[in-house]
């Protein structure tokens, strides 16, 4: 060590001494008493403060010990209500202009020049088709969810979010600040790993982090949508079945909220053990949200990235799942030797190989868990007459005919059930699993982020199926 | 006829006139700024925007860059460095979007980001943003900035909702006491951006010299505590500026000023801007935080 350095530490140390213990207080102090008299000379309050103060107001309510709860489920419904039952006809009419219509027109257009059937294949019904379903899919309850979520945002509600669930994260041992994180989360987890930079205990953090994946991502709240939609809703009176399936997704949603107290609770009482630090929150003001900036920046800044993502997923996967399932082995495609042979163990844990094989696909995104499930069971099942022909990502023109495919496809509402589970509880995306990586700089804190959630989900959706056929025989 | 024409050429004189005079006058300049968003080459300035959290400092940068730094009513939002640029005048101005903090004595990774750049950053400008119906609260961060560095901008924002609240705030005696340049602003709805840029690009050009107040530290010995300590830190650190405040702080006990003296890179943490780039700072500093 140079010398130089130790005699700056020693005369620091020595001077510290030699000041007294009080330093850093009369420093403070100095520094409190200078803003303070500088602020007043500024500062003047003419009149009284209003009579009727709204911000006070608001607030008593919604983070009030009995209604703070019930309004946060209460506005999470509504804004998941408005989406799944204003994203309906916009799906639609996007899926009859890029299905119906561009697709065979661009199908004939190859057919006239004479193009290969395989190359045909490949770019059409394997890249556009996938492309196509995921921009018809996705892009309707983005454009809805996203801006009312960035009103509530601008609005100042997340803090009083924080507020409500701050004292359930300490008990569970974690940091208060990890509701804001989660509540990143909600839109995307990487940005919500990234956003556990807030909270300044390393052990608290790695909670944060760990548990972030509980959070329902924008990339499966569609699969929990559809999933909800078809098997939840249709068992619902025709009128009330937007609302069900809204309630089906908020319960998801809830259960990924218990989820993340069980996991920073059993985290900080085994490998992360330690003191709960104390915070601030300041509750800041509410501000009147600026509508059409809001609009305008929630449609192009969140909307259009998440879907770009998507699509650039989505082309590659929709390459590999036609082909996977036109190149034959003794006469048998690859994608069925896949599927029979995860079969069994997909049927022990409630779900099917089907399933098992989407999600192989889709761990670079989410997003396109449900078209791959659907093409695999088409093939499959062997059911004819919907979509295009093997390996084909396709959309079905309404719930009913979805829900009839996945029933000749062997589906039961428990398949539907540990579907919208196990989209909650597996491993995150590769982009969140790179975050994490990047954000800890550790491969023993990634693997048990990546690996956690996977086993969980497995033992959840294995234990659901047991008790469901302990009940319905 | 004749008489016409003189006339017409007249007001056409007059009217050149009366540009000339306006290209030196700052507010003819204000109009003239060019949001440059992510493209910040070969920039003149380096502007940091720091102050409490929620104050509205991305709000500010988004007004300046045209860039869309997601903005939220929470604090906390922004934890990482969001750099954008903008043109005005004649230069080019590369501008830098801070986590918030309350202080300058960090705790927390976000708050470490925004007391590095500060400190070691060492940009040409340092605008604080701060809350007008939260005064008080925001002159901590403020005096602490001033001890560091007298080229700031005090952004006066929120004066909208601290006029809600029946607060004004005299942002003239604001600026006699402080002695840097104060401009009230609503960054939500662009009022009052135009004279912030103008009071950004005379303290950048150093048109304006400050000088700023210093907290007065009643405590006996402890200016000379200080001076002893200074000399030291120039001779074994010559290349790093603020060693007052460096003094201080290792007068405060600062655990991670102590760490840097102790294994000699207090140096090194003097980023040039250049190195700033990416994740450089956000990977060095995550990763002592991970260690501690």
């Amino acid at each position: 060590m140079n010398s130089s350095y130790e005699k700056i530490i020693k005369s620091a140390r020595d001077l510290r001494w030699d000041i007294g213990g009080d330093f850093h207080e009369k420093i403070m102090e100095s520094l409190y008493t200078d803003a303070s008299r500088i602020a007043d000379r500024a500062v003047t309050h003419p009149g009284d403060t209003p009579r009727f103060d709204l911000d006070r107001t608001i607030d008593r309510l919604v983070t009030s010990r009995i209604w703070g709860f019930p309004l946060m489920v209460l506005l999470l419904t509504a804004v998941f209500w408005l989406t799944i039952s204003g994203a309906n006809v916009p799906s639609g009419l996007l899926y009859s202009l890029l299905i119906d219509t561009v697709h065979p027109f661009l199908k004939s257009i190859f057919a006239t020049l004479g193009i290969p059937w395989w190359i045909d294949g490949v770019l059409l019904d394997g890249a556009y088709l996938a492309t196509a379903w995921v921009v018809a899919v996705m892009l309707p309850p983005m454009a809805i969810f996203f801006p009312l979520f960035t009103l509530l945002e601008d609005f100042g509600y997340l803090p009083r979010v924080a507020f409500n669930l701050d004292h359930i994260f300490r008990k569970a041992g974690a940091h208060g600040k990890q509701a804001l994180s989660m509540t990143m989360g909600f839109g995307c987890n990487a940005a919500g790993v990234i956003s556990t930079r807030i909270i300044d205990s390393p052990r608290e953090r790695l909670i944060a982090i760990i548990t972030n994946n509980f959070a329902l991502c924008n990339g499966r709240w569609p699969t929990q949508i559809l999933i909800a939609t078809i098997f939840i809703g249709a068992l619902a009176p025709a009128h009330l079945s937007g609302l069900i399936s809204a309630l089906a997704v908020v319960s998801i949603a809830l259960l990924g909220v218990l989820l993340t107290f069980v996991v920073s609770w059993a985290l900080s009482r085994t490998v992360l053990k330690g003191e709960v630090s104390t915070f601030n929150l300041e509750l800041p003001p509410y501000r009147p949200p600026r509508i059409l900036q809001t609009l305008y920046t929630s449609v192009i800044d969140r909307t259009l990235v998440v879907l770009w993502r998507a699509v650039i997923f989505a082309l590659p996967a929709g390459v590999v799942l036609w082909v996977s399932a036109n190149l034959l082995i003794n006469g048998v495609s690859i994608a069925e030797y896949l599927v029979n042979f995860l079969n069994p163990f997909g049927l022990l844990l409630g779900l099917n190989g089907v399933i098992l094989v989407a999600y192989i696909v889709a761990i670079p995104a989410n997003e396109i868990v449900i078209p791959t499930i659907l093409m695999l069971t088409v093939m499959v099942s062997g059911v004819t007459g919907v979509g295009e022909g093997s390996g084909v990502m396709f959309e079905l023109e309404s719930g009913l005919q979805t829900l009839e495919l996945l029933t000749r496809g062997g589906w039961t509402l428990l398949t539907g059930i540990n579907l919208m589970l196990f989209s909650l509880v597996h491993n995150p995306c590769s982009t969140t699993i790179y975050t994490i990586y990047k954000e800890t700089g550790s491969i023993k804190w990634t693997t048990v982020a990546s690996l956690l959630p996977v086993v969980m989900g497995i033992v959840i959706v294995f234990f659901t199926a047991q008790i469901w056929r302990l009940f319905t025989g | 006829m004749e008489k016409d024409l003189n006339k017409t050429n007249q007001v056409e004189i007059s009217e050149s006139q009366a540009q000339a005079g306006c290209a030196s006058c700052p507010a003819h300049n204000a109009a003239n700024l060019q949001k440059l968003g992510v493209d910040m080459e070969n920039w003149d300035f380096v502007v940091a925007l720091a102050g409490n959290p929620n104050t509205g400092k991305s709000t500010v940068f988004n007004a300046l860059t045209g860039l869309h730094q997601h903005t939220g009513n929470w604090p906390g939002k922004t934890v990482t460095r969001a750099e954008g640029g903008f043109d005005y005048g004649e230069n080019r101005y590369k501008l830098v979007d801070l986590p918030g903090t309350y202080s300058l004595l960090a705790t927390s990774l976000d708050e470490e980001i925004a007391r590095d750049f500060i400190l070691f950053g060492q940009p040409d400008v340092t605008v604080v943003v701060v809350d007008a119906a939260r005064l008080e609260r925001n002159l901590n961060l403020v005096l602490q900035v001033l001890e560091i560095t007298n080229r700031v901008v005090i952004c006066l924002n929120l004066v909208d909702e601290a006029e809600r609240h029946n607060i004004s705030v005299d942002d003239r005696r604001l600026a006699r006491d402080l002695g840097v340049p104060v401009v009230p602003t609503i960054a939500r709805y662009d009022e009052g951006l135009e004279e912030l840029l103008a009071a950004i690009s005379e303290v950048a050009s150093g048109k304006t010299q400050a000088t700023p107040y210093h907290v007065k530290y009643t405590h006996p010995k402890l200016d000379q505590a200080v001076s002893k300590l200074v000399s030291q830190i120039k001779e074994a650190f010559p290349q790093v500026p603020n060693t007052r405040w460096v003094a201080l702080r290792l007068l405060d006990g600062d655990e991670r000023i102590i760490q840097a003296v102790e294994k000699g890179d207090l140096g090194e943490l003097t980023y040039t801007v250049e190195n700033l780039d990416g994740l450089g700072v956000d990977t060095v500093a995550l990763k002592s935080g991970f260690r501690q």
